[in-house]
């Protein structure tokens, strides 16, 4: 479903991405680990092109997203994104921020728009909160609201960066679980996390970054209990 | 007690009995409408400098345009407003009304200091925002308009109160081009009259309460946008 392609990302003249090759099927968990500034938000923000490869491509659904010529606003629906901060829209009630895109893009009428978003939130047991702005709801609340408004696009794929980094350590729960879940209903998912015990229990891949560059990658059990680089070892020395 | 006896007796003589409130009145008129077709114009051309500006960043097909933003922003603020004004008055537009002189005038002179201040007010608006907008497959312009703009408004809409502000007395040199705004009205009064102590001082009082007044609804305005944000927060 995503295929990269020797991908390769310069900020001027730092190399932070050096030649990233990798195959992301249908229903694939893939978690991507790894030292700080290793380049794993890089990547990730290179899948839907927030980033601009300087180098390789990105094969989704069969189209390579760094042509020139691909329209992106198109692809990128069919590829949800939760970021760190959450980035929900602070002028925009709960329910405004799930709809918008939808009504907007997807032609939705209201009423069907808000049926989805209201069916979503409620699964995430946010649904009294819908007439909310963004600012009332704690920031486990609104990561999943977050989480709701990629979904209400109804993506193929869905793009995580550290999407329980910015939380208190009593909040982070409620999000995993929602992720949980949404990988046992068989969703494509991208996660970059410092969780290593969600990384173990729902990926059924795992990619270690560093340097810009797989440094190994393998089933949970593979990366996690059989560490084959001193890199990997190191690294998990440090975190686990 | 005498001199003050005597201005109001010459002022009730002129404004009053002479009846010449009615240039006043017509001149306020004339401020009024150089002002808020100005600020219209000014706004305008400010927003579209600011998203041009704003999408060049990384679209080389606008580079050219984003250029021709700097240089008229750059000639528009390096040339004093009555030299503008008397530009556009003998040489650009020769045959239209000063009325029309003026709007047009001040609108270009405002919308090059416009174009900052909705620039700085896009700005503010956490980048996060655009990247959430774009992630969902909106487009850059859909995204402005839905997602950026809303909340710039914020920061917009009391700049623009103060470029008003200071439109308003600006526009106290469209008498140059032969504009009856509130300035030159009383000037022509003064001539006829050679009471320059009671009609200048008119003249500064109507300035200052129009400044009062202005000032006073922005700050309501103000109050009204950060009370609409607070809500959204408690
Ligand atoms: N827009 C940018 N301009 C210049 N350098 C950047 C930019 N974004 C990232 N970098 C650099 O790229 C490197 C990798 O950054 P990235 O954010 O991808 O790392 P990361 O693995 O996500 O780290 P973290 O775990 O801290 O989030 C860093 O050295 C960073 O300074
Ligand atoms: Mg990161």
């Amino acid at each position: 479903m995503l295929n990269v392609v020797n991908l390769e990302k310069h900020f001027g003249g730092e190399n932070v991405l050096n030649g990233i090759s990798t195959e992301i099927n249908k229903g694939d968990v893939v978690c991507v680990i790894g030292p700080s500034g290793s380049g794993k938000s890089t990547f990730l923000r290179c899948l839907n092109m927030l980033e601009k490869p300087t180098g390789g491509k990105i094969i989704f659904e069969g189209d390579d997203l760094t042509d020139k010529h691909i329209d992106l606003n198109a692809h990128r629906q069919k590829m949800g994104m939760v970021f760190q901060q959450f980035n929900l829209f602070p002028h925009m009630t709960i329910l405004e921020n799930l709809t918008t895109a939808p009504m907007l893009l997807k032609k939705r009428s209201k009423q069907q728009a808000q049926e989805k978003a209201l069916e979503l939130l409620g699964r995430v047991g946010l649904a009294d909160r819908a007439n909310d702005y963004p600012a009332q709801l704690s920031g486990g609340q609104q990561q999943r609201v977050a989480i709701v408004r990629a979904l209400c696009m109804e993506p193929d794929v869905m793009l995580f960066d550290e999407p329980t980094s910015a939380l208190d350590p009593e909040m982070v729960g409620e999000v995993l679980d929602v992720m949980k879940e949404l990988a046992k209903e068989g969703m494509t998912m991208v996660v970059v996390t410092h969780e290593m015990g969600f990384a173990r229990e729902v990926a059924n891949r795992i990619l270690f970054l560093a340097d810009g560059v797989i440094a190994e990658e393998g089933t949970p059990d593979e990366v996690f209990d059989h560490p084959q680089s001193e890199r990997l070892q190191s690294f998990l020395a440090k975190v686990l | 007690m005498q001199f003050f006896t005597s201005f109001y007796l010459k002022f009730v003589d002129i404004f009053i009995t002479r009846g010449m409130y009615k240039m006043v009145l017509s001149g306020l008129k004339n401020t009024a409408v150089i002002t808020l077709g100005a600020l219209a114009i000014g706004v305008a051309i400010g927003m579209v400098i600011a998203i041009v500006k704003y999408f060049a960043d990384d679209s080389k097909a606008l580079k050219p345009l984003a250029w021709l933003c700097d240089v008229y922003t750059t000639v528009v603020r390096g040339i004093p407003m009555v030299v503008l004004l008397m530009i556009f008055y003998y040489i650009i537009l020769v045959s239209a009304e000063g009325i029309t002189v003026g709007i047009i005038a001040f609108g270009i002179n405002s919308g090059a200091y416009m174009a900052e201040l909705i620039r700085s007010g896009i700005n503010a608006v956490d980048r996060g925002q655009m990247e959430a907008g774009r992630s969902l497959g909106m487009s850059k312009l859909q995204t402005m308009r839905k997602i950026i703009l809303p909340q710039a408004v914020r920061y917009i809409l009391p700049a623009i109160g103060n470029e008003m502000i200071a439109l308003v007395k600006e526009t106290s040199v469209a008498g140059y081009v032969a504009v009856a705004e509130v300035t030159r009205s009383i000037f022509l009064i003064r001539n006829n009259t050679y009471e320059s102590v009671v009609t200048l001082t008119l003249l500064a009082a109507i300035y200052l309460v129009i400044v009062i007044i202005l000032t006073r609804l922005l700050k309501l305005l103000e109050r009204r946008l950060s009370n609409n944000a607070k809500r959204r927060k408690s």
